[in-house]
């Protein structure tokens, strides 16, 4: 299969102080990589690095016509701004000259009923927010999803699990995923690789290589446990 | 004083609805303090406009344009918190443009004069507010996603630091094209007390450029009619009628 991402001795300093050190990795096309490492390691900043917004070293070679979907972490705005999540949708398709029902069928592929959207973005919950910026990052058919900490746990009663969602949407859509997250048992359910960043090292293979008990008490500097689901397994 | 005729109305009413859809974009990046400021950075240069015997406004805009710059720079090649600095600067730019600027022309510089326009004044003024509410209207897009998330907006195919600027330079010439009728001291509430307003009624961000650009001609208008019949000067008068407004609207928001 085709390299959807390719990374070479990638470095990124902020004046003096070195965030990411000689970090090389590949990532193949309709691959879903975890990134995961103790705060502090270098996660969001790797981000920011493969969507051009920090200055680095090295080289980051995406495939010829790469599309990317950005979900950031979390996002300095208030949430009390006159603004309805079709607006916020609407902008997009503006901006991307998308048709209008681009943005109907995003929410529709993230779960999000329309009369929800239709609110100010301050009255959706932490978990219907997070959904509207996957759908504004879905619109326009990206070939590469990358997804800064989708937090599991926050989804109402009823509702399909984000990272379930995420797994559907990644199937449907033939996207390449790269995720940032914290939640090992669920890296382990639902990422095809697994890149660990930690204290200027980091280790990269499949995730029955890297979430071994010994590795990752090596990144992280504590023991790490996590629940490994049968299903998983299997 | 006497009483402006409809054709004096153009510009300013134009300049107001400029400084309401400006104002809506510039609160919600939190610039509010900022505007406020920037708008001080005018007075030096009218000050060497009134020396050098040349139009006061061209002054005020090419020192704007300067204050521009320097924000931006700020921004996005030197990464430092600008608040503080824009706070400094531009204060100083206030006290240093107070020294420089005669006495007569001081209060007017302060608080603005609205006169006579020369013929050839008015028509490049018109120009200058068709060119902002053409800037905004259609980069709202592109203004609204850069202000959630300058990171999804660059995946969006957006040029975030070209943009701020676009943005920076439109705020610029609407600081300018309002110190006749309000001066550095009152210009920049123009901008952000009709968007506040807008901003505690509206729903969407439709309803709140609307809302904006409605209080903004509105107290403008007050200004400009009622100032000569009460004796008072238009452009304090302008703003305490947007003032007015602001505190309405939070009692509706109240209620």
């Amino acid at each position: 299969m085709p390299n959807a991402l390719e990374v070479e001795r990638l470095s990124v300093r902020f004046g003096e102080t070195v965030v990411l050190r000689d970090l090389s990795f590949t990532v193949s096309a309709g691959d879903a990589l975890a990134i995961i490492g103790p705060s502090g390691s270098g996660k969001t900043v790797l981000f920011k690095a493969l969507i051009g917004a920090v200055p680095y070293q090295g080289v980051i070679r995406w495939a010829a016509g790469t599309a990317i979907g950005y979900v950031p972490q979390k996002l300095d705005i208030e949430r009390d701004l006159p603004l309805t999540g079709i607006e916020f949708l609407g902008a997009k398709a503006d901006v991307a000259r998308l048709a209008p029902q681009e943005a109907v069928r995003a929410l529709d592929l993230v779960g999000l009923p329309p009369e929800l959207a239709r609110k100010p973005i301050g009255a959706l919950s932490g978990g219907q927010f997070q959904r509207l910026l996957l759908a504004f990052a879905l619109m326009g058919n990206p070939s590469v999803l990358l997804f800064d900490e989708p937090t599991a746990g926050i989804d109402e009663p009823g509702e399909e699990g984000l990272y379930a969602m995420i797994r559907r949407v990644r199937e449907a859509a033939g996207l390449t995923l790269l995720l940032i997250s914290h939640e090992l048992s669920l890296v382990y359910r639902y990422a095809t690789a697994v890149l660990c960043l930690a204290r200027g090292t980091s280790s990269y293979g499949a995730p029955v290589d890297i979430l071994t008990p010994e590795r990752l008490r090596e990144m992280y500097g504590t023991p790490m446990g996590f629940h490994i689901h049968d299903d998983a397994l299997g | 004083m006497t009483m402006p005729s409809v054709s004096d109305l153009v510009l300013p009413a134009g300049m107001a609805a400029a400084a309401g859809l400006i104002g809506c974009f510039a609160l919600m990046r939190r610039m509010a303090l900022a505007s406020d400021a920037m708008a001080h950075v005018a007075l030096p240069g009218i000050a060497l406009a009134l020396a050098w015997r040349l139009n006061p406004v061209l002054g005020g805009l090419a020192a704007l344009l300067v204050g521009t710059l320097l924000v931006w720079a700020l921004q996005h090649r030197m990464r430092v918190p600008t608040e503080a600095i824009i706070g400094v600067v531009f204060s100083a730019a206030l006290a240093i443009g107070s020294m420089l600027t005669p006495g007569e022309e001081l209060i007017e510089a302060l608080f603005g004069a609205p006169g006579a326009v020369a013929a050839g004044e008015n028509a490049l003024g018109v120009a200058a507010v068709v060119l902002v509410i053409a800037f905004v209207w259609r980069a709202k897009s592109r203004l609204l996603i850069a202000l959630i998330s300058p990171d999804m907006a660059r995946t969006t195919g957006i040029d975030v630091p070209r943009l701020d600027l676009c943005f920076l330079l439109a705020f610029a010439l609407t600081v300018a094209l309002g110190l006749r009728y309000l001066g550095v001291l009152l210009m920049g509430s123009l901008i952000i007390i009709p968007a506040a307003t807008a901003r505690q009624l509206a729903s969407g961000l439709r309803s709140m450029l609307a809302i904006a650009v409605a209080a903004a001609v509105a107290a403008m208008l007050v200004g400009l009619y009622t100032g000569p019949a009460l004796h008072v000067a238009a452009g304090p008068l302008t703003i305490a009628a947007a003032a007015v407004f602001f505190f309405l609207s939070l009692a509706k928001r109240r209620a």
